[in-house]
C-alpha cells in the first residue's frame, strides 16, 4: 500500500491594528491554537514533545503591519478540509486584525519553503511631522546612496551590511494629513533589511510611525508573483490604519 | 479623555514586548463606560506575563461584568521602559482591554499574592496620579482596595489602601458594588467641579470608607488606631462607630455555583502557566503548618466532578490550548482524581467524544503531595509531554517533617522517585524549606542526603540522572501555627545555605538551587509587621526599589536603610518570637481559625507530634467550619490511594504507604 501523501496548505493573512505589536514568536503560538480550536487535522513532528508542522515565511518585525503575511501547515495524510469556510472559521478563531484572506492546498511538502522563494517585499512607511520636501529629498539621497550600511549582531560579533543593493524601488506616496508616505521595494536574497534600517542610514531622526508589508514578491525569470494571489479587494493602508 | 490608544502607539514602538499592553486577548471584554456603572480596575501588581494568568482577578473580571451596575477592565504593572515613557509624557496608567486611562475607574482591586509586590502597587497607584497615602486622597480619587493572601496582614500598607477585602471574593464584589453605585449617585447631587458646591458638600471620604466597612469581609485601615510600646501593640482601636471590633472573612460555601472563570483569557504573548487552568477544589485541611493558603482557605470545597469535566472540555475547545493544570492546593486529595485525569487525557483520542483528531492534551496537576498519587496516573499525565517534575518533601528529616506536619515518609519519596526515574524522567526537581522552626544542621544536611539517594535510585534507570535540590527559606505567616515563630536571620539562612553547598560540592548529579536569603529577609519584615512598616515601603518605593520580585531589582541595602530611618528593626520584625499573650497585628482580622487552635498546634510542632486531615476523620474545631456554620464539601468521604494522613496509620512513625508519584510544573506555586 503506498501512503496517502501529507497535504500542504498555504494561507494569506493580515496582521492589523492593536495585535501588529504581538512578535513573530507570538504570532506563531496564536496560529497553533487557532488551528488547533478549528480542529485542523494538523500533523505533528514526532518525539517527546511534540509540535505541529507549521512553516512561517519571512519574519514581520513586532510592531509593523502587513496585508501579505503567509504560513504554510502540513495536515494528517489523507486529510479533508472544507475550504469554503475555512478562511472565515480561522478568521474568527483569530484576534482582531489578524484575518486570513486566501487558503490554497499547495501540492508538494518539498517545495521550496516561503522563506527562500520570496525574492523582495513591498513595503508602505508613513513619517510622521515630515514634510513632503522631507520626504522628496530622503528618496533622492537613499537612491543617490552609493553604500547604506547598517551594523548588526551576528553570532556575538558586529558585522556590518550594505542595504543599497537590496533597495529596488522607491517612491513618495500621497502623504496623509501631516503625515509623509513612502513606498519601497526591498530585496530579501540573501539577506533581507527593513525600511526603517534604510530610513535610519540617512538620517537617525527619520523613524517611522506606521509600517506595512503590503506584498511580497516570489521573481520567477522577471515574472513576479505573489505566493498566493491577493484577496479580491485588499484593504487600504487608512483602512487598515484605523483598525 | 477615555482612550489613550493613540498615545501609546508610539510609545509600544519602542518598548519591551509591547504585546503586554495590547489586551485583545481571547475573552477580553471592551466594556462601555457610563458615569452611571462603577468601573472596577482589576490589578496585579507586578508584569502582565505574571499578572495576567491570575485565577482570582480573572473571576472577579467576569463576575462584575456580568453585572448590570457595573464594568471591569485590568492593569498590570509596566515594565520600567514603559514606566519612564508615561512618567515623560505625562500619562497616567491605563487599563489593557480599552486603554482607558486609570484614574477614570472608581476602583482599583489589586491581587496582593507576594509581599515584595508591595512597592509596585504604590507605583500603580500614583502612576495613576492618585496620591499613595489614603489620608491625601480627595472625595473622587478612585478607591483602592486590595484582597489575595497577603491581605490577611494587611497591616504594612493599612497607609495605602482604602478597603482590604478578606477571604473569597465572588460574592463582595457585588456587595461592594451596591455601595459605591449608591454612593456615586449621591456624590453626583453636587457639582464638585465648582468649588463652592464642592466645599457645601457633606460627603466625607471617611464617610464612603464607614460605608464600605459595613460590608462583611471589608476592613478600612483608616477606621481604626494602633498605639505601640516598643516592638509591640498596646491597643488596636475603632476610631469610628460604624467600624466592627473584628472583620471576619468572606467564603463561598458551593464552588460548584461559581464555574469561574466561564471564558479564561487566551494571552497574546507568553505568560507564566500558559494553559488552561481548571479550579477542582479550594481550600486544604492536610494542615501543613507553614502553610499559610492551607490555614486561610478553609474548608474544602470540591467542585463537582461533572463540573470539572464540562470546564475542561469546554475550556479546551474555546481556548485551543493542549494543556490544562486542574488548581488546587493538593489536587490529588480531589475526589476522583483519577477518573477525572483519565477522562481529561482522554480529550486527545480522535475517537471520543467526536473529536476531530485534535492535537494530544497534556494534563498538568500542580501542589501535588508525594504520598498521594499514583504511577498509574503519572503515566497518564505524561501521555503528551513529559513535563518537569516536582516533588515537594518541605524538609530532610522526618522529625522536621512531623513538626511541620507534612508526613511523608522517606520511602514515600523513594518510591515516587524510582517509579519516575523508571518511567523514563531522568532530572527531577524537590523543593525544601531551610530555617523552620527547631531546625538543626542534621534536619538541613538531611536535604543534602535525601538528594543524593534519589540521584542513586535515578543512576540505576540512567547514567545522566540529575536532582535538583530548590531551597527557600521559610518566612513564617499570619493565621499559621508557626505565627509566633521569629524567623532566621539571612545570615542564618546563609549559613545553612552554604552548609548544603559545602556538603555538595563534589556531587555534580545533585544540583542546589536557593532562593535569596537577603530577600527572605525581607519578605519577613512584610509578613508581620505593623503599619510602622509603611513608611519604609514607601521609602523604598520612592527610592526607586520597584519590582523587588525580581532578583535583578532587589536591593538589601535599600530596605535595610529605610527599617533604619524609620527608627525601626529587622530583629523585632522577622526574627523575634512572639509570646502567647502578644497583640499580634492582624489580630483584628479573623480567618475562622481560633487562636487557641493555632498556639496549640505551635505547641504540638515543638512536641513533634501530627495531627490528621480533618476532611476524612472527626473535628478538631480549627474554627473554619464551626464559626461560619459551614462543612466540608467533599465527594468522597474516604481519602485517595496512598495519602499517609487519615488512612489510620500510625502519624507517629508514618507507616508503609504504596508506590506513589507526583509530577509538578517547574514554577508552579508551592502549597501544602
Amino acid at each position: 500500500m503506498t501512503p496517502v501523501p501529507p497535504v500542504r496548505l498555504r494561507l494569506r493573512y493580515t496582521k492589523a491594528g492593536k495585535v501588529r505589536f504581538t512578535s513573530h514568536r507570538d504570532t506563531a503560538r496564536i496560529w497553533e491554537r487557532a488551528l488547533r480550536r478549528c480542529r485542523l487535522p494538523l500533523a505533528y513532528t514526532e518525539g517527546f514533545s511534540p509540535r505541529p508542522k507549521m512553516h512561517f515565511g519571512l519574519a514581520l518585525r513586532t510592531g509593523f503591519a502587513s496585508d501579505c503575511e503567509y504560513l504554510d501547515i502540513n495536515l494528517e495524510p489523507g486529510s479533508e478540509v472544507d475550504f469554503a469556510e475555512l478562511a472565515q472559521q480561522l478568521s474568527d478563531a483569530l484576534p482582531v486584525g489578524i484575518d486570513v484572506t486566501t487558503i490554497a492546498p499547495t501540492p508538494s511538502i518539498s517545495a521550496v519553503s516561503l522563506q527562500e522563494a520570496v525574492t523582495s517585499c513591498r513595503w508602505e512607511v508613513e513619517l510622521a511631522n515630515v514634510s513632503t520636501e522631507k520626504a522628496n529629498e530622503t528618496v533622492e539621497a537613499l537612491l543617490a546612496a552609493d553604500k547604506l550600511e547598517v551594523t548588526r549582531f551576528r553570532k556575538g560579533r558586529e558585522k556590518t551590511y550594505d542595504m543599497r543593493p537590496t533597495l529596488l524601488a522607491l517612491e513618495v506616496l500621497e502623504p496623509v494629513q501631516d503625515r509623509a508616505r513612502l513606498a519601497f521595494e526591498l530585496g530579501t536574497q540573501p539577506r533581507g533589511f527593513r525600511p526603517d534600517e534604510l530610513l535610519a542610514a540617512i538620517d537617525p531622526e527619520l523613524v517611522p510611525s506606521y509600517v506595512c508589508r503590503t506584498h511580497q514578491w516570489i521573481d520567477n525569470d522577471g515574472v513576479r508573483t505573489e505566493p498566493l494571489s491577493a484577496p479580491p479587494s485588499p484593504a487600504t493602508t487608512d483602512e487598515v490604519a484605523a483598525a | 479623555m477615555t482612550t489613550m490608544w493613540s498615545e501609546l502607539e508610539p510609545i509600544l514602538a519602542q518598548v519591551e514586548k509591547p504585546a503586554r499592553y495590547i489586551g485583545c486577548e481571547d475573552g477580553a471584554q471592551q466594556p462601555s463606560h457610563d458615569p452611571s456603572l462603577t468601573a472596577w480596575l482589576m490589578l496585579y501588581p507586578d508584569t502582565y506575563e505574571v499578572g495576567l494568568p491570575n485565577q482570582g482577578l480573572q473571576i472577579l473580571y467576569e463576575i462584575v461584568n456580568e453585572r448590570d451596575d457595573a464594568v471591569a477592565e485590568r492593569s498590570y504593572a509596566p515594565w520600567h521602559d514603559m514606566e519612564t515613557e508615561l512618567r515623560a509624557r505625562n500619562l497616567p496608567l491605563f487599563s489593557v482591554d480599552t486603554h482607558r486611562p486609570a484614574n477614570e475607574f472608581d476602583i482599583f482591586a489589586f491581587n496582593l499574592s507576594a509581599e515584595l509586590t508591595y512597592t509596585n502597587l504604590l507605583n500603580c497607584v500614583d502612576l495613576s496620579g492618585i496620591p499613595v497615602r489614603t489620608e491625601n486622597r480627595s472625595l473622587i480619587d478612585p478607591v483602592i482596595a486590595v484582597g489575595g493572601h497577603c491581605t490577611y496582614n494587611p497591616e504594612p500598607i493599612a497607609d495605602f489602601v482604602d478597603i482590604v477585602v478578606l477571604g473569597d471574593g465572588e460574592e463582595v464584589v457585588g456587595e461592594i458594588t451596591d455601595v459605591l453605585t449608591a454612593w456615586k449617585a449621591e456624590l453626583a447631587t453636587f457639582d464638585l467641579s465648582d468649588p463652592a458646591a464642592a466645599e457645601a458638600c457633606p460627603l466625607t471620604r471617611r464617610d464612603l470608607w464607614a460605608r464600605l466597612a459595613q460590608v462583611e469581609g471589608v476592613y478600612a485601615p483608616a477606621l481604626y488606631d494602633v498605639t505601640y510600646d516598643g516592638p509591640v501593640i498596646t491597643s488596636f482601636t475603632p476610631n469610628h462607630p460604624d467600624a466592627p471590633e473584628t472583620i471576619e472573612k468572606r467564603t463561598i460555601t458551593d464552588l460548584g455555583e461559581w464555574p469561574y472563570p466561564k471564558n479564561q483569557l487566551v494571552p497574546l504573548t507568553e505568560v507564566v502557566h500558559d494553559r488552561l487552568n481548571v479550579e477542582v477544589f479550594r481550600g486544604c485541611t492536610r494542615g501543613c503548618r507553614f502553610c499559610q493558603a492551607g490555614m486561610i482557605t478553609r474548608p474544602v470545597r470540591e467542585r463537582p466532578a461533572d463540573q470539572v469535566r464540562t470546564m475542561i472540555q469546554d475550556g479546551l475547545k474555546r481556548t485551543g490550548y493542549d494543556e490544562v493544570a486542574l488548581t488546587s492546593l493538593s489536587t490529588a486529595d480531589f475526589s476522583g482524581i483519577e477518573q477525572v485525569v483519565a477522562d481529561s487525557v482522554g480529550q486527545s483520542d480522535g475517537n471520543e467524544g467526536g473529536d476531530n483528531g485534535c492535537s494530544p492534551v497534556s494534563i498538568s496537576l500542580p501542589s501535588l503531595r508525594v504520598d498521594a498519587f499514583t504511577v498509574g496516573i503519572a503515566a497518564e499525565v505524561q501521555k503528551a509531554r513529559r513535563t518537569g517534575l516536582t516533588f515537594a518533601p518541605e524538609a530532610g528529616s522526618w522529625r522536621m517533617r512531623q513538626v511541620i506536619n507534612k508526613l511523608i515518609t522517606e520511602e514515600d519519596l523513594y518510591a515516587a522517585v524510582e517509579s519516575a526515574f523508571s518511567q523514563g524522567w531522568r532530572r527531577m526537581k524537590l523543593y525544601f524549606l531551610i530555617g523552620l522552626p527547631t531546625e538543626t544542621d542534621e534536619d538541613t544536611l538531611g536535604i543534602a542526603r535525601l538528594g543524593r539517594n534519589c540521584v542513586e535510585i535515578g543512576k540505576r534507570y540512567h547514567q545522566s540522572a540529575s536532582v535538583t535540590l530548590s531551597v527557600g527559606g521559610f518566612v513564617p505567616k499570619p493565621f499559621t501555627p508557626f505565627q509566633w515563630f521569629g524567623q532566621n536571620t539571612g545570615i542564618e539562612l546563609q549559613r545553612k545555605v552554604n552548609l548544603l553547598r559545602d556538603d555538595l560540592r563534589k556531587d555534580k548529579s545533585v544540583k542546589l538551587k536557593w532562593h535569596d536569603p537577603s530577600a527572605t529577609a525581607i519578605e519577613g519584615l512584610l509578613s508581620r509587621g505593623d503599619r510602622r512598616v509603611g513608611q519604609v515601603i514607601e521609602q523604598v518605593w520612592r527610592n526607586g526599589g520597584t519590582f523587588q520580585e525580581w532578583s535583578e531589582f532587589f536591593e538589601l541595602d535599600r530596605w535595610l536603610d529605610a527599617v533604619a530611618d524609620a527608627g525601626l528593626t529587622l530583629e523585632d520584625y522577622a526574627n523575634r518570637h512572639r509570646t502567647e499573650d502578644e497583640h499580634l497585628p492582624w489580630d483584628h482580622l479573623s480567618a475562622g481559625l481560633h487562636k487557641d487552635f493555632l498556639w496549640q498546634e505551635w505547641r504540638d510542632a515543638l512536641a513533634e507530634v501530627g495531627l490528621e486531615d480533618c476532611r476524612w476523620t472527626p473535628c478538631y474545631d480549627c474554627g473554619a467550619c464551626t464559626g461560619y456554620a459551614l462543612e466540608h464539601v467533599v465527594a468522597s468521604a474516604t481519602p485517595p490511594a496512598g495519602g499517609s494522613q487519615g488512612t489510620g496509620q500510625d502519624l507517629a512513625r508514618g507507616g508503609a504507604v504504596p508506590v506513589t508519584l507526583s509530577p509538578r510544573p517547574v514554577g508552579a506555586s508551592a502549597g501544602s
